[in-house]
Order: structure tokens, then sequence, then C-alpha cells
């Protein structure tokens, strides 16, 4: 079977800087892979890179086995790529239901129908869906600056979800969230594969949460992978401890 | 999305309800005052649709006025009646804008507004010195009203209309998926990107129908004061009519009539002031923008809220 997600040989240079040097992996459907490294080590740069929110330097991205090496985001996303990023990203102007339904609509129909359709386009039941799974509810009409920072982080995850993907690539999920609510997101995402086979790449600095949710864990460290395999494999992997995870 | 509410398109909609029926006790100047309000409120929620509700900095609206009314005298003055040279200033300046658009793509904030500055001043001086078409200096005089709206009361109820039509138009667009597509490409293209909208498209289509409005106040312009020459679509109106959104506040629905009111009006009541009108009327928009650099909507929400107890915040209403 095809991967969903293949990236062959990614690089990327900033100036004399390698940020991704010779990157190939591979992520199947239904899988969770989870991205570790230290900081600075190319983790984002390489989102950034399959995402086309940067162009790659050198190499291939391929999704269903369909080149996108460079597309936009936006046509990335109309194929069901997702993403969330390190720092919140919401809408704070908006409220939170609205939040949700922009996230939606740009899936519904045609730009010239969505001008003459419904305000909501259609999209409110899937979005008030979606604030129950995430336990948001009593907040739908708040304005998202205003909701709390772990709040906030629920909102831009169930963002990266409105439209249905079918790939979903979470940068530092759990940066910022309380211990409680860390738990509930791990389940929450731990459903969300089982239930609707969605797949996730999942750059994590937080080792139990990103150890207990990958089905399989690469360690980034200066632009390469370092190690990949089962989270237990990785985490015992001499050079992850020396270039990473320490004594 | 409460920057388009129903109440701000109710309160627009009062202003021109009462704004029709004011002819009854004004002289043909105040109608002439009356009529330059409909003109710039129409330019006005032009840019601030670009500016207010998109967030793309613009410098270039005077010149999207002035073609709209330049394709309204020139094609006029062919005997081409007024819905056609209306719907041709509209389209021209929406493919100009379309065009002009192209460079935000690239740029944005102080260094798109210098690309735009640029931009009103070829214009400038495409209409100055291509006088073959434009009339040079000399400008285009004698422009015509269209017939069942000759006289000033009836030209002031057809830009009213005009108006009116325009409002609803740009209201139910902001409450669409669009207005909201467009408040994301404000507040954060990248992600919006990664939400899969289409932030190029949004981008281009935010100025190209912010300057077809531009265009469709030109087009109302030049009838209502029949001679037209390039020094009124210089970068002085264009920075006018960012005052008038700005003033108003910009990204509220509501806040260009409010700002074109101020900008149509202040000088009249700082005439008394001769020579040095000039200096308070900039003294009087200074100190109106340190006191509610949000606009004066901007002013009555952080009112209303600290009333309410509650934290002011920006709220587009």
């Amino acid at each position: 079977m095809t991967p969903l997600l293949q990236a062959h040989d990614l690089r990327r240079h900033f100036g004399g800087v390698q940020a991704v040097n010779g990157i190939s992996v591979t992520v199947n459907a239904g899988e969770i892979l989870g991205v570790i490294g230290p900081n600075g080590s190319g983790k984002s740069t390489l989102f950034n890179c399959l995402l086309g929110q940067i162009a790659p330097s050198g190499g291939q991205v391929l999704l269903d086995g369909r080149d996108v090496t460079g597309w936009r985001p936006c046509d990335l996303n109309r194929l069901g790529v997702s993403r969330t990023f390190q720092l919140l990203q919401v809408f704070p102007q908006l409220s939170v239901l609205e939040n949700l339904i922009l996230a939606g609509q740009e899936h519904v129909g045609s730009r010239i129908g969505r001008l003459f359709g419904p305000r909501d386009a259609g999209l409110t039941a899937s979005a008030e869906r979606m604030l129950a799974r995430f336990r948001l509810q009593p907040l739908a009409h708040a304005r998202a600056g205003g909701l709390s920072y772990g709040q906030q982080k629920l909102l831009d995850i169930a963002m990266a979800f409105m439209a249905g993907p079918r790939l979903v690539l979470l940068d530092e999920p759990a940066g910022g969230v309380n211990l409680t609510m860390l738990g509930g997101l791990r389940d929450l995402l731990r459903a969300m594969n089982e239930e609707q086979g969605a797949t996730f790449v999942v750059i994590e600095h937080n080792m139990d949460f990103v150890m207990s949710l990958s089905h399989r864990v690469i360690c980034i460290a200066e632009g390469r992978i370092i190690a990949d395999g089962p989270p237990a494999e990785v985490r015992e992997d001499a050079r992850v401890i020396e270039s990473y995870l320490g004594t | 999305m409460a920057h388009s509410s129903g109440r701000s398109l109710a309160a627009s909609l009062l202003l021109i309800a009462l704004a029709s029926v004011l002819p009854m006790v004004l002289q043909p100047y105040g109608i002439y005052l009356l009529s330059l309000w409909a003109v710039y409120t129409i330019a006005a929620i032009g840019l601030n649709l670009t500016l207010g509700f998109a967030g793309q900095m613009s410098l270039a609206h005077a010149a999207f006025v002035g073609i709209g009314a330049y394709c309204t005298a020139l094609l006029g003055a062919h005997g081409v009646p007024f819905p056609a040279t209306l719907l041709a200033a509209t389209l021209l300046a929406y493919g100009v804008g379309w065009c002009v658009g192209y460079p935000a793509l690239r740029v944005q904030g102080h260094y798109l507004a210098f690309v735009t500055l640029a931009f009103t001043t070829l214009v400038f001086l495409v209409l100055r010195n291509e006088a073959w078409l434009t009339g040079g200096i000399a400008g285009i005089s004698n422009i015509a009203r269209p017939r069942l709206f000759a006289t000033p009361t009836a030209y002031l109820r057809l830009c009213l209309a005009a108006l009116l039509a325009v409002s609803l138009a740009v209201w139910w667009l902001l409450r669409s998926p669009w207005g909201r597509a467009f408040i994301a490409l404000r507040e954060n293209p990248i992600r919006a990107m990664s939400l899969g909208v289409d932030v190029r498209r949004y981008t281009l289509l935010a100025f190209a129908i912010g300057a077809a409005l531009g265009g469709i106040a030109g087009a109302f312009y030049a009838p209502l004061v029949q001679y037209i020459e390039p020094s009124p679509f210089a970068l002085g109106f264009s920075i006018n009519l960012l005052m008038m959104v700005v003033i108003g506040g910009a990204g509220y629905f509501l806040g260009p009539f409010l700002g074109a009111l101020i900008a149509v009006l202040l000088p009249e009541w700082l005439r008394f002031l001769h020579d040095v009108y000039l200096a308070f009327y900039a003294l009087a928009v200074i100190l109106l923008l340190l006191v509610c650099p949000t606009g004066l909507l901007g002013l009555s929400e952080r009112l209303l809220a600290q009333r309410g107890g509650r934290p002011a915040e920006r709220a587009d209403a």
C-alpha cells in the first residue's frame, strides 16, 4: 500500500545553516508518528517543508504517491492535510464557533457558492459537535482571544480537525497545557486515531505524552534522523540519549 | 460576527434615511455636502473593506475614485447613458484594483503603503499629462447628470440609493464566509492558509472589491461636481479617505459613515477660523486620534465596556 506521506532526501538550508539535512521519512495511514529532538534540530522546519509553508531547498514530498513538493498550504489542506503551530494560532477577534466554521468553510462548495450561501456555510452543527468533543461548548460564543491558554490550545487543535483531515501535523500540542487537560488531549487524539483512522505526526518535547501516544517515533538532531522505531526502542537508543534525552 | 451586526446595518440605514429627508430643510450647498458625504462614504466603505477588514494597507483609493470619475465623464461625453458608465467604471476599477493587489502578495504594511502610494501618483500623472484623453489640467467640464436626477435633490437621492445598495451588499459580503476569510487574512494569514483559505485569491479580491467601490464613488462624484480635473484624485485624497476610515473606526461596518461625515462637516464647522482653519482641522484630527486610536466606534465600545464593568476589547462592531 502506498504510504500516506513520504519525504525523500528533504533539505532546507538558511544561508550556511542546514536546518533539514536529507531527511527521508514515511508515514502510513492510521499511524501516529512522534517527532522528538533538541531545540533547533530542524523539527519545525521539517513540518514547514512538508506543508509548503517554506519551500525545501531539495528533496521531494509525496502525498498518496503524488508529488506535492512546494505546494501551497491551502492546496495541501484541501487534500486533507492539516496542522497546528508551535505558538497559538487562533483568530482572537472571532468567536470560538466562528473559528471552527472558518476552519471548515473553504472545504464547502465553491467560492461563489459560499458568498451567496448560508453565513455558516452549513457548518454550525459540525462545529458544535467539535466543541462537544473538545469540551468547549460553554465557550461557543466567547471571543477566542479571551480564552485561557489551555482553552485556546484546545481550540487550535479542534480547528485542525474541523475539515475532517486524513493527516494532521501537530507541533507541540502539549506545550503549556496543564496535566489534567493533557490526559484528556491524549485520549482525544487516540480516540480520533482509532475511531476515524486519522493519521498524526506529532512534534513534542513532553516525552511521556509523545511516547504513550505514538506508534513510532523518530528523533532528529542537526537536521538528520538519528533514530526511528517503536517508542521504547527510541527511548533506549544511545544516540538519542546522548544528543537529546540525557542520562 | 459582531463587526457587521444587524445593529450596525440598522444604524447605517437610519443615517441614510435621515439624509434623504434633510433636503427639505437644507439650502443647495447643504444638499451638495450631503451628496458628497454619500459619495465619500461609498469610497470609504471600499477602503474599509480592503484595509479595515482584510488588513491590506492601501493609499491607492484616490486613484480608484479618479478612474471611476474619469471613466464616467469620458463615456458620458460620448453619449453613453449613466447606468452603462457606472457599470464600466465599476468593472474598470475592479480590474485595476485586482492588478494593484498583486504587490500585496509580496509586501505588507509600510512597504505596501509605498507601493500603493506610487500607484496613486502614477494615475495622477497620467490624468494630468495625457491631455489627449483626460483633458490634462484643464480637466473635463459640463459632465451631465442622468436626466431623471438632474436637480440637486434628485441627485442626492440617487447617491443615497447607491449608498444604500452598497451598504446592503457589503453587509451581506461581510457576514458571508468571505467576510470571515477577510478577517482571517487580516489577523493571521499564515494560519488562514493552513486552514485552506486561499490567501492569495482573497487578497486580490479585497483589493478588487474595495477598488470597485472606489470606482462607483467616482462614477457618482463626476456628475455631482460636473467638472473634474486631476488634483482631487491626488495622494491627499487617499490620505483623506484613510483618515475617514481610521477616525470612524477601521474594521467597523459603521466606521466609514461617521468618518466621512466628519471629513465633510469638520472643515465647514471650522470655516469661521478663516486662514488658520487647516491648522485647527489638523489639531482636531490629532486630538481625536489621541483620544480614540481605534476611531469613534472603538471609543464608544470602550466606554460601553467600562460602564458594563468589563475590560475593553476591540470588537469590530
